[in-house]
């Protein structure tokens, strides 16, 4: 049986992990190696990496990065932020990218997903998803998608978007309630629900845990295929194999690491 | 200094796989080419990919490497992962039927896709981690816990049809040979180069193995 993914995200800024709240009051959280080796011993499924660097002159130091992470884990990496073309696809799969997260440049030309899947295969293409809720209370609910970190509305529904989304090639969605993220409050499981069961394709949870029982509840609520965290997992507040642990007690089937067959 | 080559013939990233190659590999030079002469002097070979079979098949003719890699299947140990297992049985159904290399009998088959109004859907692409059973003894397993769980990326899989070339069993909506193997042939259907340590405990056993079945 298939185990629900467990996935640290790993905010990338000049070359280290930073933490902050909207992109704001960046901390330093150290070496992405030595990030990415604790989490992979901690038993994390896949590593999300999110290039949060605001000028493209700093590409070159994203792919060091990459490579370096690459080189060192030997567990799917998925690496997101500013992907514009085909070349930048290849670019960071050629860094050591096992998929990458297409977002900003999907809204402004959705055949680029397309052509990315048709090149590289839908396996590795990611396609990201940043909702906000826009009903009003008591309204039958509807999201939609928000550009430029959540402060650019483009008047299009999560729910059509995500399927069309799939069929222009998305191997995976990445969905993110922009309401919910960096609020500790839970995913948006209704966001989740909706767009799981409208798409064939597996969805990553995220945006707004706070606790373990969030986690359980993106995919028992959700619907989730996969959970993606963040700060409870930077802050030390929660391990992954706590996370996984917590599931599995919750009857929640999760890759519980063999003890080390081959030392990394 | 023995070789191991890899098969480039551009059907996905090699990167993830020449890294982990490097790691278990011990004092094996890792020789990643598409030059059929380069490849067929080294002493294991291993034949990747991801996408799909029709083109990996027609990349194998065009660069000439199918007669190659039937030619050194007789002799060397030669793997084959995810889509370079595929195309080692004779006939894939996608892309409306390839012929494949044919070097293990059988044929690749489609997960059926789920009703959308199904209780419980079980999604196409088989995406994430699963468990791996071993059917039976064999070289590439020592050290490897029965019922590891490997990473998995894929929409269709082998049915070899003598049971004795299933070296492995996974279930997702069905059980299914998620590792095979015929003489000095194994393939895996998983990525064990992005299985983390078990995944390296097999590409070392490999990288070690004589090719003998027994």
């Amino acid at each position: 049986m298939l185990a629900k993914r467990v996935i640290p995200c790993l905010d990338i800024n000049a070359g280290r992990v930073v933490k902050g709240v909207k992109f704001e009051d960046l901390r330093d959280a150290g070496d992405p190696v030595e990030v990415a080796r604790r989490y992979d011993a901690q038993g994390a499924d896949e590593l999300v990496f999110l290039d949060i660097t605001a000028s493209s002159d700093d590409r070159p130091t994203l792919f060091k990065t990459v490579e370096a992470v690459a080189s060192a884990i030997f567990i799917p990496l998925t690496v997101g932020g500013g992907v514009r073309t085909c070349a930048d696809v290849r670019a960071l799969l050629s860094a050591g990218a096992d998929k990458v997260s297409i977002n900003t440049s999907a809204v402004l030309r959705p055949d680029f997903v397309t052509e990315a899947s048709d090149r590289y295969g839908v396996q590795c293409i990611v396609v990201a998803i940043d909702a906000k809720r826009v009903s009003k209370k008591g309204q039958p609910p509807r999201w939609e998608i928000f550009t430029h970190g959540g402060r650019k509305a483009t008047g299009l529904d999560a729910i059509e978007w995500s399927v069309l989304m799939v069929q222009k090639g998305a191997g995976e969605l990445l969905v993110t309630s922009m309401d919910r993220d960096g609020t500790k409050a839970g995913y948006d499981n209704e966001l989740l629900r909706a767009i799981a069961d409208s798409v064939p394709v597996p969805v990553i949870a995220s945006g707004g845990v706070g606790t373990l029982e969030h986690l359980e509840q993106g995919l028992s609520q959700g619907g989730a295929d996969a959970v993606l965290a963040a700060s409870i997992f930077h802050s030390g507040q929660h391990s992954v194999g706590e996370a996984k642990q917590y599931l599995s007690r919750h009857g929640v089937t999760v890759r519980m690491p063999a003890p080390l067959a081959f030392t990394v | 200094m023995e070789k191991i080559g890899v098969i480039d013939y551009g059907m996905g990233n090699l990167h993830s796989l020449g890294k982990a190659l490097e790691r278990v590999a011990g004092n094996q030079r890792i020789v990643i080419s598409y030059d059929p002469e380069e490849l067929i002097a080294c002493d294991r070979l291993v034949l990747p990919g991801v996408g799909g079979v029709k083109a990996a098949m027609n990349e194998l003719r065009r660069l000439e490497l199918n007669e190659m890699v039937i030619e050194a299947a007789r002799k060397r140990p030669l793997l084959g992962i995810c889509l370079g297992m595929q195309v080692l049985l004779e006939r894939s159904e996608e892309n409306g039927g390839v012929a494949a290399l044919g070097l293990i009998p059988g044929e690749v088959i489609r997960f059926i896709d789920p009703p959308m109004d199904a209780v419980e859907r079980l999604k196409v692409p088989h995406m994430g981690w699963n468990r791996v059973r071993q059917s039976r003894p064999h070289a590439v397993w020592a050290g490897v816990p029965d019922d590891s769980w490997f990473y998995f990326v894929h929409s269709y899989h082998a049915n070899p049809v003598n049971p004795e070339h299933a070296l492995g069993e996974s279930d997702y909506t069905r059980t299914f040979a998620s590792a095979v193997a015929r003489d000095n042939i194994v393939g895996f259907q998983f990525h064990p180069e992005k299985s983390q340590s078990v995944g390296l405990r097999l590409l070392a056993n490999f990288a070690a193995w004589d090719g003998d079945s027994r």
